[in-house]
């Protein structure tokens, strides 16, 4: 048995886990589950394949049948397999949170539906990273397409969900056309539906085109900047297991699009680099900057979803630009960093929606304004936030550090070989960017992770007494938050995975570099816990005989809850500093005299920029416009196709006279 | 190796030296007698003895800000060279970790700062995180422009220019650096023009305000910190402008150690002849600093 037959049961397994549940009644804990277990163990056999794939070498099977395109091609190689290991590990423990989180008696409405389509969505990724042909990457693509829609309107009496879910389903039609158009192009380029390498690609006029529209349509999915529009609101309404995979997976599929792109261009132009490097940093900056805009804590984790596709972008184009100049030792920092991220982002990411999710259980509000205090009550889910948050703001020990390290580190090596000129500066620029981010990204998480857990609770009514998450919730984040520490602190194993599997990038032109700078990373994030361990148990030593008494405010007593700081009040300066491109709705009273009237607010509100500024605003003035064409839009079949016959045609005769 | 770590420990202990001579040059330039030039140590060692109080608002975040801010700039200044030595501990890349350890740093300081509940110390967590931002694109170019001179991908190598002779090839882009790199100094150690350190209890402040409920040897964490800190940025700008190296001994200590006073001095001059900008006016500065930085990158790169 090869490992793409263990995957295939895998995938099998895992795609019909909520069946059986759909033939129990409503309510039933045994439907939860059956589908848990059958969904588990799908996931264990997945991520199995993909280990085996990771250690062997690329299987393909053709398989022939007599419905077009007359074969489907399966390839499993090192790549696949490297993005294939963190969809069963999320979707996995994604589905034991699911347990505690949306439990069956407190669901029995939409429960089976979400685990339902919940496996079908896991089962459509693997079917697209194991897709040889287009036809088939088109078919899984749909399928998660799909499957995510009604995952993000498992709720469906809830408005909001229902909003989002219809902007998605657009938003992921509108990449899949793009999509549409890039294959039938790279037919035309290459000869054929087979996603390989191939020589003619690289020498094609259509290389630009491909690549734009790649760039375009992968976008959509990877909610790149100014392709996210759907991704903020999507993210939020979803249950908090469904917005892990999102945003650790489902996001990731546009950037493994690209990669796979990447993987087949003999030679890389140096326009594609410098595009990519540029889109990452708008994507990272932008993206952290509405983050700490937000309000709303699954909003916040959802902007940084598309700062971190930043990331990962910056890493592949700091990498192209190596491949441009024949520098493999640089391009090859730059590829395994930015893949390397992509493991990161899917732990931690997962880990923080675990935990913003297991929040929201407790307190039944997303509003970080409302909270405060909780990790005297919540000190797991406190804790496993707080591993989340370090992690990606690329801080050591955790596993954020390594992933960026390496991709700042291709921006350093860069600049130590002769060359200069425009790919230079923009190999350069990933390193500052990167540190610009992740300081952003510091104020952020200060701000999100003290207003939600520290302080005193904001609202001292309501569900505030919640106590700690289940115990199905708290295995999920546990071992997410294991991971983050593994991958920090053993950072050569997992930069050495990813390294091999940027191999595919590097095409077929290097044997396998041995890269002196990987090892650089050694045992340093160990010997850093060390030493934070070492000045811990120093301070505590020093400070054990602690007296309490309350917090000294300048000779004030304090006067309660609300005269904290909250997380707007955080954010105001940099939100202030970029007002050009968060767009805030600000209502500020007119005072006359020292204290507001009666009534008076100050409010703050933060749409997304593109959509509720550009998008939307630009649909309703278009769509007085398009009524013009209701007119031959009678809503009768037969008239379309007629349309259709017309067109043809019309065609045709358009070709014979040629 | 074992000299290199000799150079670190004179560089702890002598760390606290480094506040006593800024004040005493303040104290010169405005013709008061001042504290003494020993002062740091006095504070430490009555801190050190005294109890400890919290706040009964706070977890043990609030104790994580001062470990970090003791423990990140000894790590920096394990992976600088120092008086002439090279690191302690060098590797490639490990200037990505000093950058990194001062964020890991920031972001436990101002989390215990939030942490207490208290407005004033989340405005001055919220002015630092802000602030930061901005300056640490300007460490990161100017990394990335002596990587340009000196080929190398780690401290030691780094800021050793005068090996590449690298002031005789790009005097401009060292220059533009150094004054890049003195702004970052004066903003990541909380001293005017960004923040007064001796305003205790005003709105305007930043570092002080976030450290406001952290008493006895907590307080002696965060205020070695603080020494090591400014020393560990002194040192860089020390390093990059020594301008003779003997090959080692306690002619190139003296003479880095002097560089380090010398350091002070200029920051107290600074800090008699200016007042503090006003917050608005601070992210303008910083962003200068960047651009200084990028320009640097930009001339060497062409």
């Amino acid at each position: 048995m090869t490992a793409l037959d263990l995957l295939a049961a895998a995938a099998l397994l895992v795609g019909f886990s909520g069946l059986p549940g759909l033939l129990l009644p409503p309510g039933s804990a045994a439907a939860q589950r059956v589908a848990t277990v059958l969904h588990v163990l799908g996931c264990a056999a997945g991520a199995a394949a993909a280990a085996l794939a990771l250690a062997g070498d690329a299987v393909t099977v053709r398989l022939t049948w007599s419905w077009p395109p007359g074969t489907a091609t399966f390839a499993l190689d090192r790549l696949s397999a490297f993005f294939l290991v963190p969809v069963f590990v999320v979707s996995g423990l994604g589905s034991i949170y699911g347990e505690g989180y949306w439990a069956e008696e407190h669901h029995p409405k939409n429960g089976r539906k979400l685990r339902c389509f919940y496996g079908v969505a896991t089962a459509g990724l693997a079917l697209v990273l194991v897709a040889g042909d287009a036809w088939s990457f088109l078919v899984g693509w749909e399928i998660v397409s799909l499957a995510a829609f009604f995952l993000v309107t498992t709720d469906q009496d809830d408005a909001g969900a229902l909003r989002a879910g219809w902007i998605y389903l657009v938003s992921a039609h509108a990449g899949t056309l793009v999509l549409f158009a890039m294959f039938a192009l790279l037919r035309d380029a290459t000869g054929g539906w087979l996603l390989a390498p191939s020589d003619a690609l690289g020498a094609s006029p259509l290389l630009r085109p491909i690549l734009l529209l790649a760039l375009a349509g992968f976008g959509f999915k990877a909610g790149m900047i100014p392709f996210h529009i759907w991704l903020p609101d999507a993210h939020a309404a979803a249950p908090g297991h469904v917005s892990a995979l999102l945003s650790g997976i489902v996001l990731k599929l546009g950037i493994y699009g690209l990669v796979r792109l990447l993987s087949m261009l003999p030679a890389y132009p140096t326009w594609l680099g410098l595009a990519l490097v540029a889109l990452g940093i708008t994507s990272g900056v932008l993206g952290v900057v509405m983050a700490l805009a937000q309000h709303d804590l699954k909003r916040l984790l959802a902007y940084h979803s598309i700062e971190n596709i930043g990331i990962i972008l910056i890493g592949l184009g700091v990498g192209a630009l190596g491949m441009a100049q024949h520098r493999l030792d640089w391009a090859v920092l730059g590829f395994a960093g930015g893949l390397l991220h992509v493991w990161n982002h899917a732990a931690f990411k997962s880990l923080l929606f675990y935990s913003a999710g297991a929040v929201i259980h407790a307190t039944g509000t997303r509003e970080i304004d409302a909270l405060g205090g909780l990790f005297r009550r919540m000190r797991f889910t406190g804790a496993a936030f707080l591993v989340g948050a370090v992690a990606i703001c690329g801080l050591p020990p955790l596993n954020g550090f390594v992933s960026e390290w390496l991709i700042a580190l291709a921006s350093f090596r860069a600049l130590t070989h002769e060359s200069g000129g425009v790919e230079m500066l923009g190999a350069a620029a990933g390193a500052p960017a990167l540190a610009f981010i992740g300081a952003l990204a510091v104020a952020c998480f200060v701000k999100a992770f003290s207003a939600v857990f520290l302080g005193r609770p904001r609202r001292p009514d309501g569900k505030h007494g919640a106590g700690d998450a289940s115990r199905s919730m708290r295995f999920s984040m546990g071992s997410l938050a294991l991971a983050c520490a593994v991958i920090g602190l053993w950072p050569t194993g997992a930069a050495g995975i990813s390294r091999r599997a940027g191999e595919a990038l590097l095409g077929t032109r290097a044997s396998p570099i041995a890269n002196a700078d990987l090892g650089a990373l050694g045992g340093m994030p160990l010997f850093l816990l060390g030493v934070i361990t070492a000045a811990g148990i120093v301070a505590v030593v020093l400070t054990r005989k602690a007296a309490l008494t309350t917090t000294w405010d300048c000779g004030y007593s304090l006067s309660g809850p609300r005269i904290q700081y909250t997380a707007s009040s955080f954010a105001e300066m940099l939100v202030g500093m970029f007002r050009w491109a968060v767009l805030p709705d600000e209502h500020r009273p007119r005072l006359k005299g020292p204290f507001p009237a009666a009534g008076q607010r100050f409010e703050t509100h933060t749409p997304d920029p593109a959509l509720d500024r550009f998008v939307l605003p630009g649909l309703s003035r278009g769509k007085s416009l398009l009524g013009l064409l209701h007119v031959i839009q009678a809503g009768r079949i037969q008239a379309y196709i007629l349309y259709i016959v017309v067109t043809l045609v019309l065609l045709l005769a358009w070709s014979w006279s040629w | 190796m074992v000299n290199s770590i000799a150079n670190l420990l004179v560089v702890l202990a002598f760390a606290p030296l480094l506040p006593g001579v800024i004040g005493k040059t303040k104290a010169f330039v405005a013709g008061r007698a001042g504290p003494p030039v020993l002062q740091a140590y006095y504070d430490l060692a009555k801190l050190l003895r005294k109890g400890f109080v919290v706040s009964r608002t706070t977890t043990w975040v609030f104790l994580a800000g001062p470990v970090l801010s003791a423990v990140a700039p000894i790590v920096a200044a394990l992976l600088l060279p120092l008086g002439g030595r090279p690191a302690s501990l060098s590797f490639t890349g490990d200037m990505l970790l000093f950058v990194s350890v001062f964020a890991l740093a920031r972001f436990f300081v101002a989390a215990a700062a939030m942490d207490t509940g208290s407005p004033f110390e989340g405005m001055g967590a919220a002015r630092e995180t802000t602030f930061a931002a901005l300056a640490e694109p300007a460490l990161l170019f100017g990394m990335l422009a002596l990587t340009r001179l000196s080929g190398s991908l780690s401290l030691t190598h780094m800021l050793d220019i005068r090996a590449a002779g690298a002031w005789q090839k790009a005097s401009a882009s060292i220059v533009l650096i150094l004054a890049s790199w003195f702004i970052v100094l004066l903003a990541e150690n909380a001293r005017v023009p960004f923040d007064d350190p001796n305003t205790h209890l005003e709105l305007t402040m930043i570092h002080e305000a976030m450290v406001l409920d952290h008493a006895g040897p907590a307080l002696a964490f965060i205020l070695y910190g603080v020494a090591l800190k400014l020393t560990v940025f002194a040192a860089l700008l020390v390093t990059l402008l020594i301008p003779a190296r003997s090959g080692g001994g306690a002619f190139d200590l003296a003479l880095f150690a002097g560089g380090l006073l010398g350091v002070g001095v200029v920051v107290g001059l600074v800090e008699s002849s200016m007042a503090r900008l006003r917050l608005v006016r601070v992210p303008q500065l910083l962003v200068t600093a960047t651009l200084l930085a990028g320009f640097a990158v930009v001339l060497l790169v062409r």
